[in-house]
């Protein structure tokens, strides 16, 4: 079978064609870059993704978060639901982690910016 | 009148990595002019990631590229005014500004650099017919109040126009609760990145409705519906294909143009293509020492290439203020009009150049070809060319030598 993707990895946006046997990923084309490559392989067998979003913070204002690294695309219903509920103590530096361990990822969520007092 | 060396208007992207330029090159006194009450500019509200990937090889969201550089501004004492409205520039670099704790005041420059951004499209610039209800926003507003204020304006949304802030306000509230039931694009092909597209819509399953607009805005006080239709390829709605989708939120995506009354109290001249000014090599519009870059230049898809921008109007300014002059040229870039525009529009010093463009129409197969007469100096095939995507060539300087005009033009196969 042939599967063909969008990669997302860079604005370039390369057009991949992966082929497919069952679930084996026989050959990727269309990159131009490694990235690609991997991009093609985990999409079709586990695709992630990074999620950005905003938590509440101790002052009621908002600041940007996001998971450290990608997750398993699956779980960002539930990201978003974590996300929805925590709460940052001001003052928030990049880097803070918000929530330990989101939605049994294993994978952080963290300050995307800065908020002062 | 205070004198200073260098006054940059706008502390965004570009204004910031201007700045950090202009100081690398040695010029100590100058200062960064903001209106709002922070740095970073737009980038604040574009808590998506993806930035920086050219720049520093990883992919950050917009607050964090921006404290990057303001981290940068701040290590090297570069000083700024936040809240601080420019008022009027002079031809000889009077710049009037004003803020609640100075009032009016003036700066006389040796040098300014233009690097206030770029604004949205206006709703009144949209031929929709119908009533003007709540609810309807430009996509960069809906943006402002999601991810700053923490409040998501509706819950069933229509957007028209797929620009890349329409693509990811699209994700931005599905992630928050809300159904986006379409984005439509009048044109045949999306103004957006293939990833935003993948990402921001195919994730989600929201549908992607190519040569598609709003021809009906429906509700008296709060919006309830719109109608869309299907447009022929004189871009003429038509009306078999009237679609009515209820929704309580309608966001316009459909442009960004650069930010230039300022520019223009200072006599400066705009290209009519790219709305910002014409410039040269070193990012100098036509009235010397006064120099543009970022998005009120022309519109970028990648802030890394704002960065890189304003870095070259930094180091230029520097060298004005400082009296270095290179070898003088003078070699005018000209279009054929496949290929929309060029940025710079003339080259005065010797010396590489790389020259930015985008092309008019969704292009395979092309070849880009920089001409001087009938002689091809330069070209490059091209297997894709799309206007939301902006391309480079770079000019050896030895191509410029006794030559006054190049043309950049696009054949295609
Ligand atoms: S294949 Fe490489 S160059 Fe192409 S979009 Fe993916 S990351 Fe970018």
């Amino acid at each position: 079978m042939i599967r063909e993707l969008t990669c997302i990895v860079c604005p370039k946006g390369c057009a991949l064609r992966v082929e497919l046997e069952g679930k084996d990923v026989k050959s990727v084309t269309g990159h131009t870059c490694p990235r690609g490559q991997k991009y093609a392989e985990d999409e079709c067998t586990h695709p992630m993704r990074t999620v950005t979003s905003t938590v509440r913070t101790s002052t009621g204002e908002v600041v940007a978060v996001k998971t450290a690294t990608a997750i398993p695309k699956e779980k960002m219903v539930a990201c978003m639901e974590a996300i929805n509920r925590a709460v940052a103590q001001v003052p928030v530096t990049i880097g803070d982690v918000v929530i330990e361990n989101v939605a049994d990822t294993g994978v952080a969520v963290v300050a995307a910016a800065n908020l002062e007092i | 009148m205070k004198h200073i060396d260098l006054v940059i208007i706008g502390g965004g992207p570009a204004g910031m990595s201007a700045a950090i330029a202009a100081y690398e090159s040695g010029i100590r006194n100058l200062l960064i002019l903001e209106r709002d009450t922070h740095l970073g500019g737009i980038l604040q509200q574009c808590i998506h990631n993806g930035f920086g990937l050219h720049r520093f090889g990883e992919e950050l969201t917009g607050p964090e590229y921006a404290w990057r550089y303001e981290a940068r501004v701040r290590e090297l004492g570069i000083p700024y005014k936040l809240g601080t409205m420019v008022l009027d520039i002079t031809p000889d670099k009077v710049v009037t500004a004003t803020n609640s704790e100075e009032g009016i005041f003036q700066i006389q420059a040796k040098a300014v650099i233009l690097a206030m951004g770029c604004r949205e499209r206006a709703k009144g610039a949209l031929n929709i017919a119908g009533s003007r209800p709540a609810g309807i926003y430009s996509a960069g507003t809906a943006q402002k109040y999601v991810n700053l204020k923490g409040y998501l304006p509706g819950k069933n949304v229509v957007i028209l126009g797929s620009g890349d802030i329409g693509l990811i306000m699209a994700r931005r509230m599905t992630l928050e609760g809300a159904k986006v039931h379409a984005v439509c694009e009048l044109m045949p092909y999306s103004g957006g990145l293939a990833r935003n597209i993948e990402q921001c819509l195919n994730d989600f399953g929201i549908p992607l409705r190519l040569s598609h607009t709003v021809v009906d805005i429906h509700g008296k006080e709060r919006l309830e519906g719109v109608t869309i239709a299907k447009v022929d390829e004189n871009r003429r709605p038509i009306p078999e294909t009237r679609e009515y989708i209820p929704c309580d939120t309608l966001l316009l995506s459909v442009g960004l143009i650069p930010e230039n009354e300022l520019s223009k109290t200072a006599s400066v001249s705009l290209d009519r293509i790219t709305g910002g000014a014409s410039v040269d090599q070193g990012r100098c519009t036509d009235v010397e020492g006064i120099y543009a870059c970022g998005n009120v230049l022309h519109v970028h898809d990648l802030v890394d290439y704002v960065s890189e921008e304003a870095e070259i109007a930094g180091k230029s300014a520097a060298a004005y203020i400082k009296g270095e002059t290179g070898e003088r040229i003078n070699v005018t870039l000209r279009t054929d009009g496949k290929i929309r525009y060029t940025v710079p529009q003339r080259i005065t010093q010797k010396g590489d150049v790389t020259v930015f463009f985008r092309v008019a129409d969704v292009y395979r197969n092309a070849t880009v070809k920089v001409k001087n007469g009938d002689a091809v100096v330069l070209s490059r095939k091209k297997v894709k060319m799309a206007p939301g995507e902006m391309e480079s060539l770079t000019l050896k300087a030895s191509l410029l030598e006794g030559v006054s005009e190049l043309l950049f033009a696009l054949e295609v196969e």
